[in-house]
């Protein structure tokens, strides 16, 4: 007996014209989509077998905060497996209340990055299984990095690059490592690591594998791999080739490209441990 | 039925009480020791860090010991752990920690050879009967988010392999001191029916009382 691969949907919700909170999708990097009511979806993925679920509000306001805890407690109530909740989170106040809501779990980006003591106070007071740390990677192709990996160009050949950890949707860097940080990230406390690539998100090419194996070889906590998830070949790549623990994907779901069940019987037909 | 979730201010209660309202139980959660001492059905919620999880818990030690003799008491993750004889996590090398020695056994870190916590899905293997279990088969997966574990014993309902095979659900010889090292309220359908199965158990234990006073 082993664990399993986890397979967790993700949605993005903001707030629709009318104010209410809705799902996105991204479609082409930036082209936001209406693709449903999370509510509805957090309902439809407990059903169809997801092994958690990730709950990412990207509304950044105050008022939209607000109606994002309903949002998130109105969701909870549908979830009876693990529940992620991201998005502005910044102080110790922000994950109680965000806990206090219904999820399991926070994930915390560049509120960390900001302020690093934050992942040892959260993991202190809640415990490290529910403080996440959540990157956006993106690679650079200079001298400025700590680690360096082979990544193929378009033309079939390889050239090095690091990865810098990046805020605001990969439209600012930060010069940090990634790789540095998610060493730091869990000798603070982090429970599990949510690697983001910015190169690779909205792609459907593939989970950016250079990246996702150098963060799973750099530590021992659980790393959730994210970006770029065409179909279940793709999942397969990133738990064999890269070692990731769990893979999460949004669009091919939200737009039913792909069942959580087909997924997962492909990935147990092609020996990948997956609950079934 | 009517349940009561003690909340000593550790982690997301929502779920329980959720899963708890969907197998039809009526959901009270409180931390008043008085609720407690009154309460038909008891559920000991245990998320996050152990230590937090005694201390804060500690108020509510003896009203639980005394509920143990006549009350039907489900303790989740750390909840199961407190309900032990002792545990090694936070005392010294070679001492323990005291636990509510509700169940024999006591609680050891997982081993080294494996990833710390275990966190994720894996699979239960029934070890004998017990109302809490009805409908739960070999295979069947639950979530798990622990460190900490107790030993495989005559008292173990069903067990889980994670670098060495231990106690994922057991109960006291009376069997109405249950818990589960896995969290119900988030393994999915398996979690259910095990929530499920313990509003029933309350039910026919509270309706046995009667009609053996009668």
């Amino acid at each position: 007996m082993t664990l399993t691969k986890r397979i967790i949907p993700c949605i993005d919700v903001d707030m629709d014209d009318d104010g209410n909170a809705a799902v996105f999708t991204g479609v082409n990097f930036e082209n936001l989509e209406y693709s449903g009511d999370p509510v509805e979806m957090a309902k439809k993925y407990n059903e169809a077998g997801a092994d958690e679920f990730v709950f990412l509000d990207i509304t950044a306001s105050a008022e939209g905060r607000e109606t994002m805890l309903d949002t998130v407690s109105a969701v909870a109530d549908e979830c009876f497996i693990p529940l992620t909740v991201g998005g502005g989170i910044r102080t110790k106040a922000d994950i109680k209340e965000t806990l206090r809501a219904g999820a399991d779990k926070v994930s915390i980006n560049s509120g960390a990055i900001e302020n690093p003591e934050l992942i040892t106070e959260g993991a202190d007071a809640f415990g490290a299984q529910c403080i996440v740390i959540s990157v956006d990677a993106r690679r650079r192709f200079d001298d400025e990095g700590d680690q360096y990996v082979e990544v193929e160009r378009g033309d079939g050949t390889t050239e090095e690059c690091w990865y810098e950890c990046t805020v605001k949707g990969g439209r600012e860097g930060t010069g940090m490592d990634v790789v540095t940080w998610a060493k730091e990230a869990e000798r603070r406390g982090a429970g599990e690591l949510f690697v983001n690539s910015i190169d690779a998100d909205g792609t459907k090419d593939g989970y950016d594998i250079p990246l996702t194996r150098a963060v799973c070889d750099a530590v021992s906590t659980p790393v959730i791999a994210s970006s770029g998830c065409g179909g279940p070949e793709d999942m397969e790549e990133v738990f064999v080739e890269a070692g990731a623990d769990a893979g999460l994907a949004a669009s091919i779901f939200h737009f039913d490209e792909f069942g959580i069940g087909e997924v997962k019987r492909y990935l147990d037909e092609h020996g990948v441990p997956v609950r079934l | 039925m009517n349940v009561t979730v003690i909340d000593y201010g550790v982690g997301n209660l929502r779920s329980l009480r959720r899963g708890l309202e969907r197998a039809g139980a009526e959901v009270t959660v409180s931390s008043d020791p008085d609720d407690i001492r009154d309460a038909a059905a008891l559920v000991l919620p245990g998320v996050g860090a152990f230590r937090e999880c005694v201390a804060n818990s500690e108020p509510f030690h003896d009203v639980l010991v005394e509920k143990a003799e006549n009350t039907p008491i489900l303790g989740v993750c750390v909840g199961l752990q407190l309900m032990y004889e002792e545990s090694t996590e936070g005392a010294p090398a070679g001492e323990t920690v005291e636990g509510l020695g509700l169940i024999p056994g006591r609680v050891e870190r997982l081993p080294n050879s494996v990833k710390v916590p275990h966190m994720g899905w894996n699979e239960l293997t029934p070890e004998r009967d017990h109302p809490i279990t009805d409908g739960i088969e070999a295979g069947d997966y639950a979530y798990f988010v622990h460190s900490y574990c107790a030993d495989v014993t005559g008292r173990t309902i069903a067990s889980c392999e994670y670098g060495r095979r231990f106690a994922a659900v057991a109960a006291n010889e009376a069997g109405n001191v249950i818990g589960t090292q896995f969290h119900p309220e988030k393994s999915g359908e398996t979690g259910l029916k095990i929530l499920s199965n313990f509003v029933d158990y309350a039910e026919a234990y509270h309706a046995d009382e009667v009609a053996a006073a009668e």
